[in-house]
């Protein structure tokens, strides 16, 4: 089937960036392969692992749940777009670093994004609204306690 | 994973979305969330020749409570759990929505697209079902209401002709001394419910229960709606009445024994609320 490219303009991580992409180009896809920020990470596809947690117009979603063609006009922020500067980390991953919420480190991208926009909205959470809130994302090396202790650190920091 | 290519259209009104789903008919699926659609794209299950992007169109983006309770096309679901007027009309629905998938696919996924998916082990059918709500379906022909309880026909499969789009839903007022219960059990938080009861119990003025309806997701091929007579009945009712599914997360058997229990402990939180309602 011959289908015509659609154009996409997006800010991402501060940056615009333009691209005549297929329709059928997932969000994720996009992210890492046109535009070569291979942070954001791909796991399941199908919207369960929550590895390519990526923010939307400053709200977390699935980046491989949506296409190109429909951030057109959006502002998204990857995890390469949170640290301040290249030698600085982000208080949120000095947490994860300082607590050890990390194993492999693949699933760790998505949880910072989804932790930023959840400390943004809640910055004095509860163990079980934290875990609540990491419902959306699977890591299969931590058991998952030193994220929440990761996560409970930054909140704590940022006090 | 990649899903299918397919030709795109962002939707610029509604009457534009209706006159090219008019001209496509199920070649064409409308795209709110695609929470439920990607993922079956990404599958290749769905393999659609068109898109409608139904998210340009912010006026669907709406909860009103100005005589019914009426939710828009683009509601979300993240809206359906934090919206105060959904949460003092529709306490059931704000009840059940945190039960639906991930924070994140909240973020994204729509009210109406859920219901238009019709998945019997959704939560938000069984509650627009119990609460015998309407669905307005428009298109280029018009535009009707359809009852909750014709709306959903089977797996994946509503009442929707090919050229019509869910385009808000009603609600109607809970009766004075009423009380509501969403309960679920699934295997891990944001999992699919083994069985789900959404439970609508009506007290008369005296206090004894008038009228009460439950219904279950993932206990047949549809939401399952059981109007109840005796409450200490319910449960039995409820296992005679469900059909629920077998595979790798519960047999039959335990889910329909789930379906009893659930019934009865939605039942009696619904009565407690209803007497402190009253």
């Amino acid at each position: 089937m011959n289908v015509e490219l659609v154009r996409v303009a997006t800010t991402v991580n501060g940056t615009r960036h333009e691209r005549e992409v297929e329709p059928r180009l997932l969000l994720a896809d996009f992210i890492r392969h046109e535009l070569g920020l291979t942070g954001t990470h791909v796991g399941c596809e199908h919207g369960v692992c929550g590895a390519c947690t990526i923010l939307v117009d400053g709200v977390p979603m699935r980046a491989c749940l949506m296409f190109a063609v429909q951030v057109n006009g959006r502002a998204l922020t990857t995890v390469e777009g949170l640290a301040p500067e290249r030698d600085r980390l982000h208080p949120l991953q000095e947490a994860f670093r300082d607590a050890h919420g990390l194993q492999c480190g693949f699933c760790t991208p998505g949880i910072l994004m989804t932790m930023k926009a959840f400390l943004d909205e809640n910055a004095n959470p509860s163990e079980a609204e934290i875990r609540e809130a990491l419902s959306g994302n699977l890591c299969r090396c931590t058991g998952y306690q030193h994220i929440v202790d990761a996560v409970k650190l930054a909140a704590e920091r940022a006090r | 994973m990649k899903p299918a290519p397919f030709r795109y259209v962002a939707a610029e009104s509604l009457e534009h979305a209706l006159a090219v789903k008019a001209e496509q008919g199920d070649d064409a699926k409308f795209l709110a969330g695609g929470q439920s659609l990607v993922p079956a794209m990404n599958f290749r299950l769905a393999q659609p020749a068109m898109l409608i992007d139904l998210n340009g169109l912010r006026d669907l983006d709406f909860v009103r409570a100005d005589g019914p309770l009426r939710i828009g096309a683009l509601a979300r679901h993240r809206r359906i759990e934090r919206d105060a007027l959904i949460a003092q009309h529709a306490p059931l629905l704000h009840e059940a929505a945190p039960h639906v998938a991930h924070p994140q696919i909240r973020n994204r996924g729509t009210l109406c697209g859920n219901l238009a998916h019709a998945d019997p082990a959704s939560e938000f059918p069984a509650v627009v079902l119990a609460l015998g709500g309407r669905l307005r379906a428009q298109s280029t022909r018009g535009e009707r209401w359809i009852p909750a309880d014709t709306f959903f026909k089977s797996v994946f499969t509503t009442a929707l002709a090919p050229d019509e789009m869910l385009v808000e839903i009603e609600l109607p007022a809970l009766p004075p001394r009423t009380g509501t219960c969403f309960l679920e059990v699934a295997r891990r938080r944001g999992d699919y419910a083994l069985v789900g009861v959404a439970a609508v119990v009506e007290l008369d003025p005296a206090g004894k229960v008038g009228a009460a309806r439950v219904a279950l997701c993932n206990a047949g091929e549809t939401p399952t709606l059981v109007t109840v007579n005796d409450i200490d009945a319910a449960p039995e009712q409820v296992r005679r009445a469900i059909d629920p599914p077998a595979n790798v997360h519960a047999t039959a058997a335990f889910r329909r024994h789930l379906g009893g229990v659930l019934t009865r402990r939605a039942l009696q939180t619904a009565v407690a609320r209803a007497g402190a309602a009253s």
